[in-house]
């Protein structure tokens, strides 16, 4: 039996609502009845300052045409405003006599225009003084242009958001716009004094509206026709209309004419329901939750969301914990961006502030225990995008806080995604264009992952993922779906990495094959899970994980990367990059024997031996009699050094000695991604290590600092500094704790430059370097067991670990190979 | 046409043989049931041999596109993959039909 649901509010908030609850299935639990005071279907009422402006029209600002209503199975009575709700029988009345039933009733009512009290601004049974509007409704709005259009001066009372749109709109239709605020600088709920000033210059310059601070109307003049407004200190500033925008106040009226509890709004819990009623619910501008009062669409949207799990019963223990609110001023020419708090609100606040007035720029970020609480952009918000982002989820922020409001170097800033053409590559590895994923989003893909899948775009060096994000959010039009498997470590184990841990250790899972057995539902194995899979049990099993072969990818089942052409390339160890005549001689004879069609230079300082054959590995590696230089696997690579201080005559501090005892320690440790080291000896970083995971640098008097975090590929970043010590010891000992917190704590394949930031450096250092969660030496532990474990792969040499191990599986037929560089020597 | 013994594939991994002037990669999965699929990705000449598999899809290495083992059609959107009928006689060596004409 389907339940009788009435709305009382036919504005954003009530038919969003009822959007949402449709989209839940809702329309085959309710029967749904709409209330609304304007005879339209529904529009967006954001849009109107842009109808005022002349560049939307108003058939363009419909959400809803009244076909909507039907195709719904809605009934929907415009232009009928209810005047009373008996809770008690559950039926409402209309102004028009009818009275109509309810089972479950929603209460959006919205905001009216504020109207200050100013002489003169009634006419006596006639309502508004000729030449006297408010900005709030289509019919307001279309009233004002066509008055506007046969007069010549306009004031507009208020100099908060509307007001500025409003002014900035009338100058569409008139040529002498003068904007009154009663405060002392303009958007005062929203800016700063400086920040407000700042504003007003560039309104007043740039776009030619008049702005008077302090001044509070008290007139409206002339009798018949408006001629001006008078103000509080006695100036009159002649005009003839007058646009209020001063605010709203929500309507409450029926509300509390019906015996429900009104503070400033009508009173809800977290649930959307009005204090004290069961069947009663309240969303938008009128509700007042946790004592707050909202006037923007984002918060209204939340509760639109939660109220719609609620009473579909999709998840009825659904909560609204209120909004963090960050507006944007939709003025051409214009850009201000505020969100949070104007100032530093605490002692410990930190705030940073810049200004160049001549340009019309104010900015500002307030910081509180690293994390963004406010931040204003006033004249230039290309950042806004991102700062609003670390301010709705809390983000880590840089450690250099500049970055928050410039571009230090590196790679190019926030691209506007709106700007974009649709032919724009977004995807260079792949090459997929904004307008490839607009239109899968389009066809009804709204996760992130779901069209990274589906366009491939961001699979490749992943570069791009940021803003293939950006515009599937902004192609969504803010419905962008959670995937539940983003939080998953692998795609085919429904679990984050800790509980897949937690569960691992308690079922005791030793091999691949049990933990789909055990963790997934139904027990199906997942081929792009393997390889996430095996190197989370070899950490942390060591020697006692069950290895099977086919859980490995293959350049750990044959220890050499793939190649294009299905070749291999085999890199020999050589730590810290030193090498002996010997041992080039050796490579040099190898090399020739099997005609390797290339030998090469690693950036990492080794020796590549590219186009190598599969079944010829084993042969090579026997004649090199080298370990393996791990240039193939998720692991610890190489530690790239400089020569030092024994033959530098710069250098302080013995490098290469170091950068060999690491490679020592930790080579071929396994891990979610490749971890590339370096250690350079001075601070002329010859071995480039401020851009490594993790990159060690002598200074003067005998000491070394550790930088993490640190990349230079498709990624570039600077690491943060972990800590300085006094000794190699020192750095050899924090660089295996911070390698293992790393393995513990990272997604699988996030290289340190993502992971670092995540977490936040001070948190890092606090847990590697001053041991506050008291895990130091667990994580020392764990490491040396996996250190214990170490074997070198290329001695698996003598009988195939599988038949076939190094069988090829090259076509027989010729396929384009890589070509071999003819005299290159 | 009769090839090597299927004890010449580990459990979830495959092997590339020719049949006739076909490349073929036989998988045996995990389950122990065998699959057949033409041993070159369509994509860029990957060998699928090396490519790792559950019981439904094979990955390439190379570039990471993965295809079904039993309908040989792509779930990445690369070209289709040959299927080959595989299984072991009693000898338990592999036995892979090559592909009827009309099915070229």
């Amino acid at each position: 039996m389907t339940q009788r649901l009435v709305v009382i509010g036919n504005g954003m908030a009530g038919a969003r609502t009822v959007e949402e609850i449709l989209a839940r299935g809702g329309g085959d639990q309710f029967t749904i009845t709409m209330f609304g005071d304007e005879p339209y279907g529904n529009y967006n009422r954001i849009m109107l300052s842009n109808v005022l402006a002349g560049v939307e029209d108003e058939a363009g600002i419909f959400l809803n045409d009244l076909s909507w209503y039907t195709d719904n199975g809605i009934t929907l009575h415009a232009g009928v405003r209810i005047e009373r709700i008996d809770r008690f029988a559950k039926m409402v009345y209309a102004t028009d006599g009818t009275a109509t039933p309810y089972d479950k009733l929603i209460i959006a009512t919205g905001s009216s225009a504020f109207v200050p009290p100013i002489t003169g601004i009634h006419r006596p049974g006639r309502g508004y003084h000729q030449g006297v509007f408010v900005f709030r409704t289509l019919d307001d709005t279309r009233a004002m242009i066509r008055y506007a259009r046969e007069h010549e001066r306009a004031v507009v009372i208020g100099g908060g958001l509307l007001g500025l749109e409003a002014a900035r709109g009338l100058q569409n239709h008139l040529s002498h716009v003068t904007l009154l605020h009663a405060m002392g600088h303009l958007m005062n709920t929203q800016l700063n004094e400086r920040a407000g000033r700042t504003l007003q210059a560039t309104v007043e310059e740039k776009l030619g509206i008049e702005v008077v601070v302090d001044a509070m109307t008290t007139e409206i003049l002339g009798k018949h026709q408006v001629t001006g407004v008078k103000l509080k200190d006695g100036r009159v500033i002649p005009c003839d209309v007058v646009v209020v925008a001063a605010g709203i106040r929500p309507n409450t009226q029926v509300a509390a004419d019906s015996g429900l509890v009104v503070e400033r709004g009508i009173v809800v819990d977290d649930q959307m329901r009005a204090q004290d009623e069961d069947d009663i619910y309240v969303v938008g501008e009128c509700a007042q939750h946790r004592g707050a009062l909202y006037g923007l669409v984002a918060p209204l949207w939340d509760q639109a969301k939660v109220l719609a799990d609620h009473l579909t019963g999709t998840d009825p223990q659904a909560e609204y914990h209120g909004s963090q609110i960050a507006t944007k001023l939709k003025v051409a020419g214009v850009d201000v961006a505020s969100m949070g708090l104007q100032e530093p609100a605490h002692p410990d606040d930190e705030l940073l502030e810049f200004a160049e007035p001549k340009k019309g720029v104010y900015q500002n970020v307030v910081i509180r225990d690293g994390r963004l609480v406010g931040a204003t952009l006033v004249g230039d918000a290309r950042k806004a995008a991102f700062l609003m982002q670390a301010f709705d989820r809390g983000l880590a922020l840089p450690e250099q806080r500049a970055e928050l409001l410039f571009d230090l170097g590196g790679p190019s800033g926030e691209v506007s995604v709106e700007d974009m053409p649709d032919d724009e590559q977004v995807c260079n590895c792949n090459g997929v264009s904004k307008g490839a994923i607009c239109a899968t989003v389009q066809s009804g893909c709204k996760t992130v992952t779901g069209v990274m899948d589906k366009t491939r775009a961001g699979k490749g060096c992943g570069t791009c993922k940021g803003l293939v994000q950006k515009i599937v959010e902004w192609a969504a039009d803010g419905q962008v779906e959670e995937d539940p498997a983003a939080s998953w470590y692998v795609p085919g184990v429904p679990m984050p990495k800790p509980e897949l841990m937690a569960a691992i250790r308690q079922y005791e899972l030793k091999s691949v094959s049990s933990v789909f057995a055990m963790l997934v539902p139904g027990g199906a194995e997942d081929a792009k899970s393997k390889m996430g899979l095996a190197s989370l049990l070899k950490m942390m099993w060591g020697d006692e994980y069950v290895d099977e072969r086919d859980a490995r990818f293959i350049n750990d089942r044959v220890h050499a990367n793939i190649q294009r052409d299905g070749t291999f390339s085999v890199v020999p160890q050589m730590k810290g990059g030193v090498t002996t005549p010997a041992q080039l001689k050796r490579i040099a004879e190898v090399a020739e024997k099997h005609d390797v069609p290339m030998v090469k230079l690693t950036g990492g300082q080794r020796i590549d031996l590219l186009g190598v054959p599969k079944e010829k590995l084993p042969q090579i590696w026997a004649e090199l009699d080298m370990p393996s230089g791990y240039a193939y696997g998720k692991s610890f690579r190489t530690v790239k050094t400089c020569v030092g201080s024994d033959f530098c005559r710069f250098g302080v501090g013995d490098s290469t000695a170091l950068g060999i005892a690491i490679e020592e320690r930790y080579q071929g440790i396994e891990g979610p991604g490749k971890m590339k080291l370096a250690v350079t000896g001075c601070p002329r970083n010859c071995a480039e290590a401020y851009v490594k995971d993790l990159g060690v640098v002598a200074i003067d008097g005998g000491k070394w600092e550790i930088y993490i975090g640190g990349a230079a590929g498709a990624h570039v970043r600077k690491g943060d500094l972990l800590a300085t010590v006094d000794s190699a010891d020192e750095v050899i000992t924090l660089t295996g704790r911070f390698l293992q917190y790393y393995r513990e704590n990272a997604n699988w394949l996030e290289r340190t430059y993502a992971f670092v930031p995540r977490i936040g450096i001070d948190r890092v250092r606090a847990i590697v370097v001053d041991d506050s969660d008291g895990i130091a030496a667990d994580l020392d532990a764990a490491m040396a067991k996996s250190v214990a474990a170490y074997r070198d792969p290329w001695k698996e040499r003598a009988e195939p670990a599988t038949p076939g191990q190094f069988r090829t599986s090259l076509p027989l037929i010729v396929l384009p190979q890589v070509p071999v560089r003819e005299g290159v020597s | 046409m009769r090839l090597g013994p299927v004890d010449e594939i580990p459990f979830g991994e495959g092997r590339a043989y020719a049949v006739g002037d076909d490349m073929v990669a036989v998988f045996r999965l995990r389950d122990g049931s065998l699959r057949a699929v033409s041993a070159v990705c369509p994509h860029a000449g990957g060998p699928l041999a090396d490519g790792q598999t559950d019981t439904k899809v094979v990955i390439c290495p190379l570039h990471l596109h993965a295809f079904d083992l039993t309908t040989g059609c792509s779930t990445t959107g690369a070209f289709s993959l040959n299927v080959y009928a595989v299984h072991v006689d009693d000898d338990n060596h592999l036995v892979v039909s090559p592909l009827v004409p009309s099915e070229v």
